[in-house]
Protein backbone atom coordinates (compact mmCIF):
# COMPACT_ATOMS: atom_id res chain seq x y z
CA UNK A 1 0.00 0.00 0.00
CA UNK A 2 1.36 3.44 -0.89
CA UNK A 3 1.93 6.08 1.74
CA UNK A 4 -0.90 8.17 0.29
CA UNK A 5 -3.29 5.25 0.63
CA UNK A 6 -2.09 4.75 4.19
CA UNK A 7 -2.74 8.40 4.92
CA UNK A 8 -6.25 8.12 3.52
CA UNK A 9 -6.94 5.48 6.15
CA UNK A 10 -5.81 7.86 8.87
CA UNK A 11 -2.96 8.13 11.33
CA UNK A 12 -2.78 7.44 15.07
CA UNK A 13 -2.42 11.18 15.66
CA UNK A 14 -2.59 14.16 13.32
CA UNK A 15 0.59 15.27 11.58
CA UNK A 16 -0.56 18.77 11.35
CA UNK A 17 -3.09 20.14 13.73
CA UNK A 18 -4.61 23.60 13.61
CA UNK A 19 -5.71 25.13 16.86
CA UNK A 20 -7.60 28.38 16.81
CA UNK A 21 -7.15 29.89 20.24
CA UNK A 22 -9.75 32.62 20.01
CA UNK A 23 -12.46 33.96 17.77
CA UNK A 24 -11.51 37.46 18.88
CA UNK A 25 -9.82 39.57 16.25
CA UNK A 26 -8.89 43.19 15.78
CA UNK A 27 -9.56 42.88 12.05
CA UNK A 28 -12.62 41.91 10.00
CA UNK A 29 -11.11 40.39 6.87
CA UNK A 30 -13.78 39.81 4.25
CA UNK A 31 -12.69 36.22 3.60
CA UNK A 32 -12.10 35.08 7.21
CA UNK A 33 -12.36 31.30 7.20
CA UNK A 34 -13.66 31.22 10.78
CA UNK A 35 -15.94 34.30 10.68
CA UNK A 36 -13.93 35.72 13.56
CA UNK A 37 -14.30 39.00 15.37
CA UNK A 38 -15.86 38.60 18.81
CA UNK A 39 -14.51 36.43 21.60
CA UNK A 40 -16.69 33.44 22.43
CA UNK A 41 -17.56 33.41 26.15
CA UNK A 42 -17.04 29.63 26.17
CA UNK A 43 -13.40 30.02 25.06
CA UNK A 44 -11.11 27.40 26.63
CA UNK A 45 -9.49 28.55 29.85
CA UNK A 46 -5.75 28.57 30.36
CA UNK A 47 -5.96 25.33 32.34
CA UNK A 48 -8.04 23.66 29.63
CA UNK A 49 -5.48 24.74 27.02
CA UNK A 50 -2.68 23.29 29.14
CA UNK A 51 -4.56 19.99 29.29
CA UNK A 52 -4.85 19.96 25.49
CA UNK A 53 -1.11 20.61 25.16
CA UNK A 54 -0.37 17.77 27.60
CA UNK A 55 -2.45 15.47 25.42
CA UNK A 56 -0.71 16.61 22.24
CA UNK A 57 2.63 15.86 23.87
CA UNK A 58 1.46 12.38 24.86
CA UNK A 59 0.19 11.75 21.32
CA UNK A 60 3.48 13.02 19.89
CA UNK A 61 1.92 15.78 17.84
CA UNK A 62 5.20 17.49 17.18
CA UNK A 63 3.88 20.88 16.26
CA UNK A 64 0.65 22.75 16.08
CA UNK A 65 -0.52 25.56 13.81
CA UNK A 66 -2.05 28.18 16.05
CA UNK A 67 -4.49 30.67 14.61
CA UNK A 68 -7.76 32.40 15.34
CA UNK A 69 -9.10 35.02 15.26
CA UNK A 70 -5.96 36.81 16.21
CA UNK A 71 -4.33 34.43 18.70
CA UNK A 72 -2.01 37.05 20.20
CA UNK A 73 -4.91 39.04 21.65
CA UNK A 74 -5.48 36.26 24.17
CA UNK A 75 -3.86 37.56 27.37
CA UNK A 76 -2.33 34.11 28.07
CA UNK A 77 -1.07 33.63 24.50
CA UNK A 78 2.63 34.09 25.33
CA UNK A 79 2.33 31.87 28.37
CA UNK A 80 0.66 29.08 26.34
CA UNK A 81 3.32 29.43 23.65
CA UNK A 82 6.05 28.82 26.22
CA UNK A 83 4.07 26.02 27.83
CA UNK A 84 3.70 24.21 24.48
CA UNK A 85 7.35 24.56 23.56
CA UNK A 86 8.39 23.32 26.99
CA UNK A 87 6.21 20.25 26.38
CA UNK A 88 7.74 19.36 23.02
CA UNK A 89 4.90 20.80 21.00
CA UNK A 90 6.37 23.29 18.56
CA UNK A 91 4.20 26.25 17.65
CA UNK A 92 3.66 27.90 14.31
CA UNK A 93 1.29 30.77 14.80
CA UNK A 94 -0.51 33.02 12.37
CA UNK A 95 -0.88 36.68 13.15
CA UNK A 96 -1.90 39.91 11.51
CA UNK A 97 1.01 41.45 13.38
CA UNK A 98 -0.92 43.55 15.89
CA UNK A 99 1.02 42.42 18.97
CA UNK A 100 4.45 41.83 17.43
CA UNK A 101 6.24 44.64 19.22
CA UNK A 102 10.05 44.91 19.19
CA UNK A 103 10.06 43.28 22.65
CA UNK A 104 7.89 40.34 21.56
CA UNK A 105 9.95 39.97 18.39
CA UNK A 106 13.09 39.67 20.53
CA UNK A 107 11.39 37.10 22.75
CA UNK A 108 10.36 35.07 19.68
CA UNK A 109 13.84 35.28 18.19
CA UNK A 110 15.17 33.74 21.40
CA UNK A 111 12.67 30.88 21.54
CA UNK A 112 13.24 27.55 19.79
CA UNK A 113 10.50 25.67 17.99
CA UNK A 114 8.46 28.76 17.23
CA UNK A 115 7.46 29.85 13.74
CA UNK A 116 5.65 33.06 12.97
CA UNK A 117 3.38 33.47 10.01
CA UNK A 118 2.32 37.00 9.13
CA UNK A 119 -0.76 37.29 6.95
CA UNK A 120 -0.62 39.56 3.93
CA UNK A 121 -3.16 39.37 1.13
CA UNK A 122 -1.77 42.05 -1.14
CA UNK A 123 1.77 43.01 -2.08
CA UNK A 124 0.61 46.61 -1.92
CA UNK A 125 -1.47 48.33 0.74
CA UNK A 126 -4.19 49.03 -1.82
CA UNK A 127 -4.72 45.37 -2.70
CA UNK A 128 -4.21 44.08 0.83
CA UNK A 129 -6.35 46.57 2.71
CA UNK A 130 -9.35 46.09 0.44
CA UNK A 131 -9.63 42.55 1.79
CA UNK A 132 -8.08 42.76 5.25
CA UNK A 133 -9.11 46.28 6.21
CA UNK A 134 -7.55 49.70 6.33
CA UNK A 135 -4.15 49.86 7.96
CA UNK A 136 -3.62 46.10 7.92
CA UNK A 137 -0.78 46.23 5.39
CA UNK A 138 1.11 48.63 7.64
CA UNK A 139 0.40 46.39 10.64
CA UNK A 140 1.81 43.31 8.90
CA UNK A 141 4.90 44.95 7.46
CA UNK A 142 5.67 46.62 10.79
CA UNK A 143 5.59 43.19 12.42
CA UNK A 144 7.92 41.81 9.73
CA UNK A 145 10.23 44.79 10.32
CA UNK A 146 10.34 44.05 14.05
CA UNK A 147 10.97 40.34 13.52
CA UNK A 148 13.79 41.00 11.07
CA UNK A 149 15.35 43.64 13.33
CA UNK A 150 15.24 41.21 16.27
CA UNK A 151 17.04 38.57 14.22
CA UNK A 152 14.08 36.23 13.99
CA UNK A 153 14.97 33.81 11.22
CA UNK A 154 12.75 32.56 8.47
CA UNK A 155 9.39 34.08 9.33
CA UNK A 156 6.61 33.18 6.92
CA UNK A 157 4.68 35.65 4.79
CA UNK A 158 1.31 34.00 4.37
CA UNK A 159 -0.85 34.91 1.40
CA UNK A 160 -4.33 33.75 0.45
CA UNK A 161 -4.33 33.80 -3.34
CA UNK A 162 -7.22 35.81 -4.78
CA UNK A 163 -8.33 37.17 -8.10
CA UNK A 164 -6.91 40.53 -7.03
CA UNK A 165 -3.45 39.48 -5.86
CA UNK A 166 -2.64 36.54 -8.14
CA UNK A 167 -0.77 38.96 -10.43
CA UNK A 168 1.52 39.92 -7.53
CA UNK A 169 3.15 36.55 -6.84
CA UNK A 170 6.61 37.77 -7.85
CA UNK A 171 6.11 40.86 -5.69
CA UNK A 172 5.14 38.72 -2.69
CA UNK A 173 8.27 36.64 -3.23
CA UNK A 174 10.34 39.83 -3.30
CA UNK A 175 8.75 41.02 -0.04
CA UNK A 176 9.49 37.68 1.63
CA UNK A 177 13.07 37.75 0.33
CA UNK A 178 13.56 41.27 1.62
CA UNK A 179 12.69 40.11 5.14
CA UNK A 180 14.67 36.88 4.89
CA UNK A 181 11.28 35.18 5.15
CA UNK A 182 9.62 32.31 3.32
CA UNK A 183 6.57 32.87 1.18
CA UNK A 184 3.52 30.74 1.89
CA UNK A 185 0.61 30.70 -0.55
CA UNK A 186 -2.72 29.12 0.27
CA UNK A 187 -5.99 28.65 -1.45
CA UNK A 188 -9.03 30.88 -0.89
CA UNK A 189 -11.79 28.66 0.46
CA UNK A 190 -15.47 29.55 0.54
CA UNK A 191 -15.40 28.93 4.30
CA UNK A 192 -16.67 31.31 6.98
CA UNK A 193 -17.06 34.82 5.55
CA UNK A 194 -15.13 33.50 2.56
CA UNK A 195 -18.47 32.15 1.34
CA UNK A 196 -19.76 35.71 0.93
CA UNK A 197 -16.91 36.84 -1.31
CA UNK A 198 -15.79 33.64 -2.99
CA UNK A 199 -17.60 34.35 -6.27
CA UNK A 200 -15.84 37.71 -6.55
CA UNK A 201 -12.43 36.74 -5.21
CA UNK A 202 -11.57 33.20 -6.25
CA UNK A 203 -9.06 33.10 -9.10
CA UNK A 204 -10.44 32.75 -12.61
CA UNK A 205 -9.68 29.60 -14.62
CA UNK A 206 -6.97 31.47 -16.52
CA UNK A 207 -5.46 32.74 -13.26
CA UNK A 208 -5.48 29.22 -11.82
CA UNK A 209 -3.35 28.05 -14.69
CA UNK A 210 -0.92 30.94 -14.18
CA UNK A 211 -0.75 30.11 -10.49
CA UNK A 212 -0.05 26.45 -11.24
CA UNK A 213 2.77 27.33 -13.62
CA UNK A 214 4.19 29.80 -11.12
CA UNK A 215 4.12 27.14 -8.38
CA UNK A 216 5.89 24.64 -10.62
CA UNK A 217 8.58 27.26 -11.34
CA UNK A 218 8.95 28.42 -7.73
CA UNK A 219 9.11 24.77 -6.70
CA UNK A 220 10.10 23.79 -3.21
CA UNK A 221 11.01 27.29 -2.07
CA UNK A 222 7.41 28.36 -1.54
CA UNK A 223 5.16 26.74 1.06
CA UNK A 224 1.58 25.93 0.15
CA UNK A 225 0.21 23.93 3.05
CA UNK A 226 -0.61 21.40 0.32
CA UNK A 227 -3.64 23.53 -0.39
CA UNK A 228 -3.52 23.55 -4.18
CA UNK A 229 -3.73 19.84 -4.80
CA UNK A 230 -6.81 20.38 -6.98
CA UNK A 231 -4.39 21.94 -9.49
CA UNK A 232 -2.61 18.61 -9.88
CA UNK A 233 -5.37 17.88 -12.40
CA UNK A 234 -3.36 19.96 -14.90
CA UNK A 235 -0.88 17.10 -15.09
CA UNK A 236 2.19 17.43 -12.95
CA UNK A 237 1.66 17.09 -9.19
CA UNK A 238 2.75 19.96 -6.97
CA UNK A 239 5.08 19.27 -4.04
CA UNK A 240 3.17 17.92 -1.06
CA UNK A 241 0.76 15.17 -0.20
CA UNK A 242 -1.83 15.88 -2.90
CA UNK A 243 -4.74 14.57 -0.92
CA UNK A 244 -7.50 15.84 1.33
CA UNK A 245 -6.15 15.28 4.83
CA UNK A 246 -9.39 16.12 6.66
CA UNK A 247 -9.79 13.85 9.66
CA UNK A 248 -6.98 11.67 8.32
CA UNK A 249 -3.79 13.65 8.88
CA UNK A 250 -5.18 17.06 9.85
CA UNK A 251 -7.98 18.50 11.97
CA UNK A 252 -8.97 21.65 13.78
CA UNK A 253 -9.53 22.45 17.44
CA UNK A 254 -11.62 25.61 17.66
CA UNK A 255 -11.51 28.19 20.48
CA UNK A 256 -14.22 26.47 22.53
CA UNK A 257 -12.58 23.06 22.14
CA UNK A 258 -14.75 21.71 19.35
CA UNK A 259 -12.89 19.43 16.97
CA UNK A 260 -13.58 19.75 13.25
CA UNK A 261 -12.27 17.69 10.35
CA UNK A 262 -10.24 20.56 8.94
CA UNK A 263 -9.62 24.28 9.53
CA UNK A 264 -11.76 25.12 6.53
CA UNK A 265 -14.71 23.03 7.67
CA UNK A 266 -16.10 24.83 10.69
CA UNK A 267 -19.65 23.57 10.33
CA UNK A 268 -21.87 21.17 12.29
CA UNK A 269 -21.58 18.66 9.47
CA UNK A 270 -17.85 18.30 10.12
CA UNK A 271 -17.94 18.52 13.91
CA UNK A 272 -16.33 15.40 15.36
CA UNK A 273 -16.56 16.14 19.08
CA UNK A 274 -14.98 18.25 21.80
CA UNK A 275 -11.70 18.13 23.68
CA UNK A 276 -13.80 18.61 26.83
CA UNK A 277 -15.40 15.16 26.47
CA UNK A 278 -14.12 12.50 28.88
CA UNK A 279 -11.92 10.90 26.19
CA UNK A 280 -10.30 14.24 25.44
CA UNK A 281 -8.83 15.14 22.07
CA UNK A 282 -7.28 11.68 21.64
CA UNK A 283 -10.70 10.08 22.04
CA UNK A 284 -12.20 12.32 19.38
CA UNK A 285 -9.31 11.77 16.98
CA UNK A 286 -9.34 8.01 17.34
CA UNK A 287 -13.00 7.16 17.78
CA UNK A 288 -15.31 9.84 16.43
CA UNK A 289 -17.84 8.52 13.96
CA UNK A 290 -17.14 11.37 11.54
CA UNK A 291 -13.40 10.73 11.43
CA UNK A 292 -13.91 6.99 11.06
CA UNK A 293 -16.14 7.70 8.11
CA UNK A 294 -13.64 10.11 6.51
CA UNK A 295 -10.99 7.39 6.84
CA UNK A 296 -13.08 4.73 5.16
CA UNK A 297 -12.80 4.09 1.45
CA UNK A 298 -14.82 6.61 -0.51
CA UNK A 299 -16.17 6.51 -3.99
CA UNK A 300 -14.90 9.21 -6.31
CA UNK A 301 -18.49 9.59 -7.51
CA UNK A 302 -18.81 11.60 -10.69
CA UNK A 303 -15.02 12.06 -10.75
CA UNK A 304 -14.14 8.36 -10.93
CA UNK A 305 -14.21 8.26 -14.72
CA UNK A 306 -11.97 11.37 -15.05
CA UNK A 307 -8.38 10.79 -16.10
CA UNK A 308 -7.16 13.28 -13.49
CA UNK A 309 -8.85 11.64 -10.52
CA UNK A 310 -5.69 9.93 -9.33
CA UNK A 311 -3.94 13.31 -9.36
CA UNK A 312 -6.48 15.58 -7.65
CA UNK A 313 -8.56 12.98 -5.73
CA UNK A 314 -11.65 15.08 -6.38
CA UNK A 315 -10.29 18.19 -4.71
CA UNK A 316 -11.23 19.96 -1.49
CA UNK A 317 -14.14 18.73 0.61
CA UNK A 318 -14.72 22.11 2.26
CA UNK A 319 -14.72 23.97 -1.06
CA UNK A 320 -17.39 21.63 -2.37
CA UNK A 321 -19.49 21.74 0.77
CA UNK A 322 -19.57 25.51 1.16
CA UNK A 323 -20.43 26.08 -2.49
CA UNK A 324 -23.31 23.64 -2.21
CA UNK A 325 -21.77 21.00 -4.48
CA UNK A 326 -21.95 17.24 -3.85
CA UNK A 327 -18.97 15.94 -1.86
CA UNK A 328 -18.39 13.08 -4.28
CA UNK A 329 -18.27 15.32 -7.35
CA UNK A 330 -15.75 17.78 -8.75
CA UNK A 331 -14.15 20.62 -6.81
CA UNK A 332 -15.74 24.01 -7.63
CA UNK A 333 -12.38 25.01 -9.11
CA UNK A 334 -11.89 21.76 -11.03
CA UNK A 335 -9.24 22.61 -13.61
CA UNK A 336 -11.22 20.86 -16.32
CA UNK A 337 -14.27 22.99 -15.58
CA UNK A 338 -16.36 19.94 -14.67
CA UNK A 339 -18.00 21.80 -11.79
CA UNK A 340 -19.26 24.61 -14.01
CA UNK A 341 -22.69 23.06 -14.77
CA UNK A 342 -23.36 22.34 -11.09
CA UNK A 343 -22.21 25.83 -10.08
CA UNK A 344 -24.48 27.39 -12.69
CA UNK A 345 -27.45 25.17 -11.89
CA UNK A 346 -30.59 26.91 -10.70
CA UNK A 347 -31.49 26.06 -7.14
CA UNK A 348 -27.95 25.45 -5.93
CA UNK A 349 -27.99 26.29 -2.23
CA UNK A 350 -24.85 26.96 -0.27
CA UNK A 351 -25.27 25.76 3.33
CA UNK A 352 -25.94 28.40 5.93
CA UNK A 353 -23.12 28.85 8.43
CA UNK A 354 -23.48 27.18 11.81
CA UNK A 355 -21.49 29.81 13.69
CA UNK A 356 -20.59 33.45 13.22
CA UNK A 357 -18.37 35.53 15.50
CA UNK A 358 -18.13 38.51 13.16
CA UNK A 359 -18.04 41.94 14.75
CA UNK A 360 -21.57 43.24 14.94
CA UNK A 361 -22.32 46.18 12.73
CA UNK A 362 -19.21 45.70 10.65
CA UNK A 363 -20.52 45.23 7.13
CA UNK A 364 -17.23 43.78 5.99
CA UNK A 365 -18.59 42.78 2.60
CA UNK A 366 -18.80 46.41 1.59
CA UNK A 367 -15.04 46.67 1.74
CA UNK A 368 -15.15 45.03 -1.65
CA UNK A 369 -17.30 47.83 -2.98
CA UNK A 370 -16.26 50.64 -5.29
CA UNK A 371 -12.55 51.18 -5.57
CA UNK A 372 -12.54 54.60 -7.17
CA UNK A 373 -13.47 57.48 -5.01
CA UNK A 374 -15.75 58.94 -7.64
CA UNK A 375 -17.83 55.76 -7.66
CA UNK A 376 -19.08 56.75 -4.25
CA UNK A 377 -21.60 59.35 -3.45
CA UNK A 378 -19.96 62.11 -1.42
CA UNK A 379 -23.06 62.20 0.75
CA UNK A 380 -23.46 58.54 1.64
CA UNK A 381 -20.48 56.90 3.33
CA UNK A 382 -20.16 53.86 1.11
CA UNK A 383 -17.35 52.04 2.91
CA UNK A 384 -19.95 51.18 5.50
CA UNK A 385 -20.20 51.32 9.21
CA UNK A 386 -18.24 54.33 10.28
CA UNK B 1 28.00 2.13 6.51
CA UNK B 2 27.29 -1.56 7.04
CA UNK B 3 30.17 -2.07 9.45
CA UNK B 4 29.94 1.29 11.15
CA UNK B 5 28.28 2.19 14.42
CA UNK B 6 25.28 4.53 14.03
CA UNK B 7 22.56 5.91 16.26
CA UNK B 8 19.25 7.70 16.22
CA UNK B 9 20.12 11.39 16.52
CA UNK B 10 19.37 12.87 19.94
CA UNK B 11 16.33 15.14 19.57
CA UNK B 12 14.67 12.90 16.99
CA UNK B 13 11.37 11.35 18.06
CA UNK B 14 9.79 8.29 16.46
CA UNK B 15 6.01 8.11 16.53
CA UNK B 16 4.54 4.67 15.78
CA UNK B 17 2.03 4.55 12.93
CA UNK B 18 0.23 1.69 11.17
CA UNK B 19 2.69 1.85 8.24
CA UNK B 20 5.83 2.23 10.36
CA UNK B 21 6.64 5.52 12.05
CA UNK B 22 6.93 9.25 11.73
CA UNK B 23 10.35 10.61 12.55
CA UNK B 24 10.50 14.20 13.72
CA UNK B 25 13.73 16.10 14.19
CA UNK B 26 13.24 18.82 16.80
CA UNK B 27 16.43 20.54 15.68
CA UNK B 28 15.88 21.00 11.96
CA UNK B 29 12.09 20.45 12.23
CA UNK B 30 12.05 17.92 9.46
CA UNK B 31 9.41 15.24 9.29
CA UNK B 32 10.17 11.92 7.62
CA UNK B 33 8.19 8.75 7.16
CA UNK B 34 9.65 5.34 7.95
CA UNK B 35 7.59 3.19 5.70
CA UNK B 36 8.21 -0.28 7.16
CA UNK B 37 7.92 -1.56 10.74
CA UNK B 38 11.18 -3.48 10.20
CA UNK B 39 12.97 -0.24 9.34
CA UNK B 40 11.61 1.30 12.55
CA UNK B 41 12.99 -1.65 14.53
CA UNK B 42 16.38 -1.23 12.88
CA UNK B 43 16.50 2.52 13.53
CA UNK B 44 15.46 2.09 17.16
CA UNK B 45 18.14 -0.51 17.78
CA UNK B 46 21.02 1.26 15.99
CA UNK B 47 22.33 2.97 19.09
CA UNK B 48 22.73 -0.29 21.00
CA UNK B 49 24.05 -2.37 18.11
CA UNK B 50 27.80 -2.61 17.47
CA UNK B 51 27.26 -2.09 13.74
CA UNK B 52 24.49 -1.40 11.26
CA UNK B 53 24.93 -4.95 10.01
CA UNK B 54 24.20 -6.40 13.43
CA UNK B 55 21.13 -4.17 13.81
CA UNK B 56 19.80 -5.39 10.46
CA UNK B 57 20.47 -9.00 11.35
CA UNK B 58 18.89 -8.68 14.78
CA UNK B 59 15.76 -7.21 13.16
CA UNK B 60 15.54 -10.27 10.92
CA UNK B 61 16.28 -8.44 7.67
CA UNK B 62 17.48 -10.94 5.04
CA UNK B 63 20.91 -10.16 3.56
CA UNK B 64 19.33 -9.82 0.13
CA UNK B 65 17.36 -6.82 1.44
CA UNK B 66 20.36 -5.04 2.97
CA UNK B 67 20.88 -2.73 -0.05
CA UNK B 68 17.30 -1.43 0.15
CA UNK B 69 17.63 -0.84 3.90
CA UNK B 70 21.00 0.85 3.47
CA UNK B 71 19.46 3.19 0.93
CA UNK B 72 16.69 4.07 3.38
CA UNK B 73 19.23 4.61 6.16
CA UNK B 74 21.33 6.88 3.93
CA UNK B 75 18.19 8.89 3.25
CA UNK B 76 17.65 9.26 6.99
CA UNK B 77 21.30 10.23 7.44
CA UNK B 78 20.94 12.94 4.79
CA UNK B 79 18.39 14.75 6.99
CA UNK B 80 20.33 13.99 10.19
CA UNK B 81 17.68 11.63 11.56
CA UNK B 82 20.49 9.14 12.27
CA UNK B 83 24.19 9.85 12.59
CA UNK B 84 27.46 7.95 13.00
CA UNK B 85 28.31 7.07 16.57
CA UNK B 86 31.68 8.24 17.76
CA UNK B 87 33.96 5.33 18.62
CA UNK B 88 34.36 5.26 22.37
Amino acid sequence: MSLIEQFELGLDAPICLTWELTYACNLSCVHCLSSSGRRDPRELTTAQCEAVIDELQAMQVFYVNVGGGEPTVRPDFWYLLEYAVAHQVGVKFSTNGVRITPERAAFLAGTDYVDVQVSLDGATAAVNDRVRGEGSFALATRALDHLAAAGFRDAKVSVVVTRENVGQLDDFKAIADRYGATLRLTRLRPSGRGADVWDELHPTAEQQRQLYQWLLRAGEKVLTGDSFFHLAGYGQPLPGLNLCGAGRVVCLIDPIGDVYACPFAIHDQFLAGSVLEPGGFAGVWRDSELFRDLRSVHSGGACTSCGSYDACRGGCMAAKFFTGLPLDGPDPECVHGYAEPALAAAGRIAPSPSQDHSHRGAPVRLALGPTRLCDQSPLVPAGGGR
Amino acid sequence: MLDEAWTLTPGVALRPEPFGALAYHFGNRRLTFLKRPELVAVVRSLGDAPTVRSALTAAGVPVAHFPAYLEALRGLAATDMIRPRNPS
